[in-house]
């Protein structure tokens, strides 16, 4: 336990207020994309009312992908995962500790900066407690679905624009539900988002802690 | 007879297509330290990872082998390899500071770190540090998680003189304490009593 602790200690100081990036880029990049669209399609505010929650959600799914070379591939070279493993912690352990300090270095961020990127879209109170509800659900899915990539790709060339190419498709089915239960009444989108975003959860440290197991060759 | 600290049996290793050696027997009792030497390629950093429990023996069938190498320790290892495991960016302190959290004890690091001339160096980054002062934070990184045993990749690579002599001491006072050390080099390290394999000695 005390290590899964200094683990995540050092994962925090890494992803939420490190050397590898940081939430800044990211919530730079969403707040980007919620300030260009309106600027694309014109000052309809009805128009921008009825999409900006879809606008959000692609704006933070493509954000999530800005630190997925950071995630796993530095700590295989460094020889990290190497030294864990023979202190007997698994890979998976590290991996669901990761998972946790990169939902936090974006998930929470994105969630509050959803409120500018609503004001700035014009979205109703509504939409926008179903946006947040939705991030709320939805990130932490896309968190792990993010390391797993990483740990996929960690080691190859172009990894990181592969890496990218192979979240979007992967994370189609939060985008629906969760972009979906904007256009949808009641919350049974958001429901779905939860479940993806569990089944996600619960298959990531298995899949990325073999994926880095297989890297060792 | 004492226990033994390492017992292993029918190593193959094999790297792509080409089998580097096998079948390799191994027995180290305490105090023992065991040298690997051979060229460049002939499969000691191979066998160094595989005596930690990352790489898996080769199961050579087509040798007359059947089973599965067995790789048995008694008691805890630590490995040094050419990469110190030690954050870049961060200050050398912070760094080994780090592994002690993990490792679980807060013992303190100062005498290790005197002895390697480290001291006045734990404010500065790691990725700032020079080859030999890297190799020597690895090394203090190794004492450390005072494991019973060490396996060392090539520790002399880039050290001065004083490096490879401190080395040396550090090594005997590990086997004094009953642990057991082994060390791949293809250059010359003192160490009395030492077993030396040549890995071109068990070819595949």
């Amino acid at each position: 336990m005390s290590q899964l602790a200094a683990l995540l200690r050092r994962d925090l100081s890494l992803l939420l207020l490190g050397r590898r990036g940081g939430p800044v880029l990211p919530v730079l990049f969403f707040l980007a994309v919620a300030m260009l669209f309106p600027f694309a399609v014109g000052p309809d505010a009805q128009l921008l009312a009825r999409t900006g929650g879809g606008v959000i959600w692609v704006a933070a799914l493509l954000a999530a992908i800005l630190p997925l070379d950071r995630l796993i591939e530095p700590d295989i070279e460094l020889g990290m995962f190497d030294q864990w493993a023979l202190r007997g912690i698994s890979e998976e352990s590290i991996v669901a500790v990761r998972i946790l300090a990169h939902w936090l270095s974006f998930g929470p961020p994105l969630m509050l900066t959803s409120l500018i990127a609503a004001a700035l879209l014009g979205l109703d109170g509504e939409s926008l407690r179903k946006v947040e509800i939705g991030l709320l659900v939805g990130t932490p899915g896309l968190a792990a679905l993010g390391v797993t990539v990483a740990a996929l790709t960690a080691g190859l060339r172009g990894g990181t624009a592969l890496a990218g190419l192979l979240v979007i498709p992967l994370a189609v089915p939060l985008l629906i539900f969760g972009a979906g239960s904007l256009a949808v009444g009641g919350d049974s989108g958001l429901a779905l988002t939860g479940a993806v975003s569990l089944v996600l959860l619960a298959i990531a440290p298995f899949a990325a802690g073999a994926a880095i197991r297989g890297a060792r060759g | 007879m004492q226990a033994a600290c390492l017992v292993a049996w029918e190593l193959y290793c094999r790297r792509g297509d080409r089998l580097l050696f096998g079948p390799l027997d191994l027995w180290l009792e305490p105090g023992e330290a065991l040298h690997l030497t051979g060229p460049n390629g002939i499969g000691k950093t191979s066998l160094i990872r595989m005596l930690a429990g990352l790489l898996r023996p080769f199961v050579a069938y087509d040798m007359g082998s059947s089973a599965m190498g067995s790789i048995t320790w008694q008691g805890s290892f630590a490995l040094q390899d050419e990469r110190p495991a030690l954050d870049p960016h961060l200050p050398l302190g912070q760094a080994l500071a780090f592994w002690q959290r993990l490792d679980g004890h807060a013992a303190p690091l100062d005498r290790p770190l005197e002895r390697l001339g480290l001291s006045h160096l734990l404010d500065v980054p790691v990725r700032y540090l020079s080859t030999g002062q890297k190799k020597r934070a690895a090394l203090a990184r190794v004492i450390g998680q005072r494991a019973d045993h060490w396996l060392l990749d090539e520790p002399l690579n880039g050290l001065d003189r004083d490096g490879v002599a401190l080395v040396e001491a550090l090594i005997a006072e590990r086997r004094a304490e009953g642990g057991t050390v082994i060390i791949a080099s293809h250059q010359p390290v003192v160490m009395p009593g030492a077993k030396t394999i040549d890995l071109r000695d068990h070819p595949a």
